[in-house]
């Protein structure tokens, strides 16, 4: 479903990304680990349009998007949920999932998208006239991602879920993500919460500074050695 | 008390057209934190194109209002894309300069085309007047209120009900955001530019009619003092735009009235200090937090 091909990103002289190559195939969720600063976000965004690709290329069901602006990827049901929420603080919860459907003239549709969310967020439907600023962590979490499925994702690309939140919430916001994903959305995760990701995920991929070090099934990356070591808190 | 009263209503009028334009200057800072200099002259163009629809084309208040107002958003938006749009990565001076050239630019080209002298308006609106117990209060004062306040309540629907207005306060509030929900951020500023000097062409059409004269240099103080107004209410927001316009028009009216109206201009100009010093950010204005 989503393809990259030996992707390049730079800022400035600095390179981001690596000749990053992975494949998404529909349904799944797929995982990208990998420390602070390897490369996760900037592979998100340049997949979202929000970052240029210096090389390479990314294909969305055969089409090629490489340089393809960012509002048209939304049309083609690509979807990202930012890292840290970026939800907007002065609109009330409600104009913030109304938002989410802008691209969207379906009223109907969307008044009904917006109960399927409350539905899935039920904090939300009772806070939808609040400002999205006074929500607390976990529940911006959930309108920036009742915000995403608002355009009706054929993906949907998270950026560290599951950052600031407590565990329990975490456990909670990773069973949604699972959800989500059984009703048909393919999903790309972003995580430094490499054991819960691994927990939910199909396959994953672990990127190093900029490069794809490794990839497989979650359950064979969870039982890696180096993966243990480093990013799940084993060995020694 | 009635002069109190009667600088009041003064007051309230000319409040209202610092308003206008004031408007311009808070919402094209809050879509791309510009403060726009040139803002000031769209409001001088707008009174010129009023004048001309109304001398030459002998059309009535209505239509030279409607097409100050088209005319000066179009202007608006040129501006956009022929300055600001090929600096939107450069450093925010560069801008600014850029604004600050660009009133300028405007100026001369007006003066180099209509030329220095100044003009008056003809007659398009009843000067009559009538007493509220002792007060005097001009018909064209009261189209003047009627006209800004018509204005502000069709701003505020846009701004708060329509897809376009949603989409500026999404672009102003996290332009990234605003992408990934398929807003065109381009689109969005130039709508921006569009409407803020919409109103600001309106105003000088009002100021036009109000002081029955206009110049190409006109827009130069009016500009400066709905800046200040646009930072007395807190800049970005567009409620304190029309009470900072509002307090300006009367503050400075009553300096006039019961001081010496010399001093009115450094009057308005120490309370921007005064603000400065005091709220930074003004009556309305969020507070800015820094980010640890």
């Amino acid at each position: 479903m989503l393809q990259i091909k030996n992707l390049n990103v730079h800022y400035g002289v600095i390179q981001a990304l690596k000749d990053v190559s992975l494949t998404i195939n529909e349904g799944e969720i797929v995982t990208l680990i990998g420390a602070n600063g390897a490369g996760k976000t900037t592979t998100l965004r340049t997949i979202s349009g929000l970052n240029k690709a210096t090389s390479g290329q990314i294909f969305f069901e055969g089409a090629d998007i490489t340089n393809m602006p960012a509002t048209q990827r939304v049309k083609m049901h690509i979807s990202q949920v930012p890292e840290g929420r970026r939800i907007f603080p002065e609109m009330s919860v409600l104009e913030n999932l109304e938002l989410g459907a802008y691209l969207r003239n379906d009223k109907a549709e969307i008044k009904k998208d917006i109960q399927n969310v409350y539905g899935l967020f039920p904090i939300l439907g009772n806070r939808k006239k609040q400002l999205a600023g006074t929500l607390s962590g976990g529940e911006q979490q959930m309108l920036a991602m009742g915000r995403a499925l608002m355009s009706r994702p054929k993906i949907l690309l998270l950026d560290e879920p599951s950052m600031g939140l407590a565990p329990l919430l975490v456990r909670e916001i990773f069973d949604i993500i699972k959800n989500i994903n059984s009703t048909g959305t393919t999903v790309l995760l972003v995580e430094q919460n490499a054991r819960m990701a691994l927990s939910i995920a199909h396959r994953a991929y672990v990127i190093e500074t900029g490069s794809i070090v490794m990839s497989g099934t979650g359950e064979e990356l969870s039982k890696s050695d180096d993966i243990q070591k480093a990013y799940l808190g084993g060995g020694e | 008390m009635e002069q109190f009263l009667q600088q009041m209503v003064n007051g309230i009028s000319l409040g209202s057209i610092y308003a206008l334009i004031a408007l311009g200057y808070t919402m094209v800072y809050g879509i791309i934190k510009l403060i726009n200099f040139a803002h000031g002259d769209v409001y001088m163009i707008g009174a010129y194109i009023g004048f001309a629809a109304t001398t030459f084309a002998k059309l009535g208040f209505f239509p030279a209002l409607i097409i100050a107002m088209l005319a000066s958003a179009a202007l608006g938006i040129l501006i956009e894309k022929v300055a600001y749009k090929p600096l939107r990565n450069s450093t925010k001076i560069a801008v600014l300069i850029t604004a600050i050239g660009m009133s300028f630019l405007l100026e001369y080209v007006m003066m180099f085309f209509v030329g220095a002298e100044v003009r008056s308006y003809p007659k398009v609106l009843s000067d009559a007047s009538f007493n509220l117990g002792n007060v005097v209060i001009n018909m064209q004062q009261i189209y003047i209120v009627v006209t800004a306040i018509v204005l502000m309540i069709i701003l505020q629907y846009i701004i708060n009900k329509t897809k376009i207005g949603k989409a500026m306060r999404a672009v102003s509030a996290d332009k990234d955001a605003a992408q990934l929900m398929g807003i065109q951020v381009d689109t969005t500023i130039s709508f921006t530019f569009a409407i803020g000097s919409a109103l600001a062409g309106a105003g000088g059409v009002l100021v036009g009619i109000y002081y029955n004269s206009i110049d190409p240099l006109m827009g130069m103080m009016p500009g400066l003092k709905a800046f200040v107004a646009a930072v007395f209410g807190g800049i970005g927001s567009i409620p304190g735009a029309m009470i900072g316009g509002l307090s300006i028009g009367i503050m400075e009216t009553l300096v006039s009235g019961y001081g010496n109206s010399m001093y009115r201009d450094a009057f308005v100009f120490a309370i921007l200090i005064v603000i400065l010093i005091i709220k930074p950010a003004g009556i309305l204005g969020k507070n800015t937090k820094e980010k640890v």
